[in-house]
Formats: structure tokens, sequence, C-alpha cells
């Protein structure tokens, strides 16, 4: 067996929590009305958590596919920023690209970034890649098959668990005052707009609301 | 059906925005605006997703065992817990409260 650098192990170990937490996504997603093969495609073929469960959580909350679209998708953007990052760490040969793209995700990145010397990044990113990827859709299918096994998500507590898992991915990006204040303000947005819009929509006006709050931190930093 | 439309569209836009980040030029994505934006869509999003959660049933707002969930994820957040253990605190300070009666 090859031995184990730190990238490699780092990678192999977000790769095993994550993939337990699939768990989570699967059952949800079916307690959410999708059916096995739909959370496993998202699982397969998406692949980024934050999307899925933006996907998945607005189909429950009984928001439009094309709802469920807009916010995955505007989730997703952050994956384009990353694989710009990547591009220009790993500097990764033209064949390799298609495949990297699909595996380019925050943990992924989050792996190859916190190392210094070249090669270390690459292992850091394909470990923690391909790692994520299968132990991920595992998980997604067992999730999968026990929610739809298990009747009412709500007796089990499934509801509380999409709140944590949402809370989950959010916290670690409070850092500053910031993101604190943005959180804030479409956290409130989305509860004053939630009677008057239909389902699925808040979640977009909150996107918009913090396109504003963007647009005036570019001013206020050109006014200085 | 119709879902399944949605899910590939999806799914479609999802990889086509991960490819860009290879393939387009890197001083089209390479700015600080480009760059505060998908800090900031992310952060607004996960925040509206997380109350949406916690209190949107359909088109009402219904305060349940979901807010008990939301607090004890802070608590164990707080308490730098894996994120694997947030997510059963949730769902398990939400069963707890159903357990006891609340909606």
């Amino acid at each position: 067996m090859a031995r184990l650098t730190p990238a490699t192990r780092m990678g192999l170990s977000i790769a095993a929590a994550v993939g337990v937490y699939g768990v989570s996504f699967g059952a949800l997603s079916t307690g959410s009305g999708l059916s096995v093969l739909q959370t496993c495609a998202l699982s397969l073929l998406m692949f980024t958590g934050g999307s899925q469960f933006a996907f998945i959580g607005v189909i429950g909350g009984g928001g439009t596919g094309a709802a469920a679209w807009a916010a995955a998708t505007l989730l997703g953007v952050r994956n384009g920023v990353y694989a710009m990052s990547l591009k220009t760490l790993i500097e990764p040969p033209g064949p390799l690209v298609p495949l990297m793209a699909h595996l380019t995700i925050d943990e992924s990145t989050a792996t190859a970034t916190a190392q210094t010397d070249h090669d270390e990044r690459v292992r850091g990113f394909w470990t923690a890649g391909i790692g994520i990827y299968v132990l991920w859709n595992a998980s997604t299918l067992v999730g999968a098959l026990a929610g739809d096994a298990i009747g009412d998500p709500r007796r089990w507590g499934l509801d509380g668990a999409a709140v944590a898992a949402f809370l989950g991915l959010l916290w670690p990006r409070l850092k500053g005052r910031d993101p604190v204040a943005l959180a804030i303000v479409s956290a409130l947005v989305t509860v004053i707009v939630l009677p008057i819009v239909p389902p699925g929509i808040p979640v977009l006006v909150a996107a918009g609301a913090t396109a504003l709050w963007w647009a005036w931190q570019q001013r206020r930093a050109a006014a200085r | 059906m119709n879902l399944w439309l949605w899910i590939l569209l999806a799914v479609a836009a999802a990889y086509a925005i991960k490819l860009s980040g290879y393939l387009l030029p890197r001083r089209l994505l390479d700015r600080p605006v480009v760059i505060r934006l998908a800090t900031g869509l992310t952060v607004g999003l996960l925040a509206s997703l997380t109350i949406l959660n916690t209190v949107g049933k359909g088109q009402a707002i219904v305060l349940d065992s979901r807010l008990l969930a939301l607090g004890a994820a802070a608590i164990a957040l707080w308490l730098k817990a894996p994120y694997l253990v947030v997510v059963l605190v949730g769902a398990f300070a939400a069963a707890l409260g159903r357990l006891a009666g609340l909606p």
C-alpha cells in the first residue's frame, strides 16, 4: 500500500465525514418527495452538496422545479471560483479537466489549497474528490432507501436535520462582521416575503437582496 | 416527470459552472468583484434556506419543534462539533420535541 502523505490523509478523513452525512441527504431527499432514483441522480450527476440540499429544500417546501433549479444553480456559482483557483494552483493537463471539473467542490478545493507543495495539492485534490464521490454516492443510496422505509420523516426529526444541515453549511462562512450582517438581512428578507410570494421564491428574493448588498459594498469600496 | 426535467437542467447548470472556471480566461473570473459576489451569494442563500427550513411551511410561518433543532444545532456548532454530529443533534432535538407533544 502506498504511503499516506499529509494531503492524502486529509483527503481521506474529509471523505469519511462527508460520506456519512450523505445518509442524511438521501433520507431528507426522499422525505421531500423525490424518488430514490432522482435522489441518487442528484448525488451522481450534480455532486455539490449545498446545491443538492437547496434543490430538495425548495421542493420539500412546496416550491416549483424552476425555483429549485434557480436556488441550486445560484448556490453553485462558488464552484466556478474554486475551479479558477484550482486551475491556477494545479495547472491540470487538458484531458483531465472534464473529470476535475465534476469533482470541484468545497471539500476537494479546501484539501488542495491547504497544501503548500504542487504534488501534494494534486494528491489532495484527487484523494478528497474521488473519496468523497464514492462515499457520498454510496451513503446517499443508503439514506434514500432508509428514508423511503421509515415513513413520516417528521417523527424522526428529519425536518430538524435539514435545519441543522443548512446551519452547518452556513456556520463556517460567518467569519467577520459583513457575512453575519448579510446572513441576518437575508434571513429577515426571507421571513418577510415568505407569506406573500409563492413557495421557493423567498430564497430567490433573498439572493436578490444579497446581490443588492454586494452592489452597495462595491460602491462603498469605490468611494473610499 | 416534470421534476426529472428540472433535475437534469440543474445538473447541467452545476457542471457548466464548474467547467467554466477551468475554461474561461482567467481575467473574466479572477476579479475581487466576482469572488465577493460568489462568497456573498453563498452566505445569503444558505441563511435564507436555514430560516426557510426552520419556520416555513408552504406560504405560512409555523413555529414548531424545528426551532429546537435550530437552537440545538447552533449550540453543537458553537462547541465545534463535527458536521455529522450537528445534523444528528438537529434531528434528535426535533424528534424529542415531537415526542414531548410539541407540534
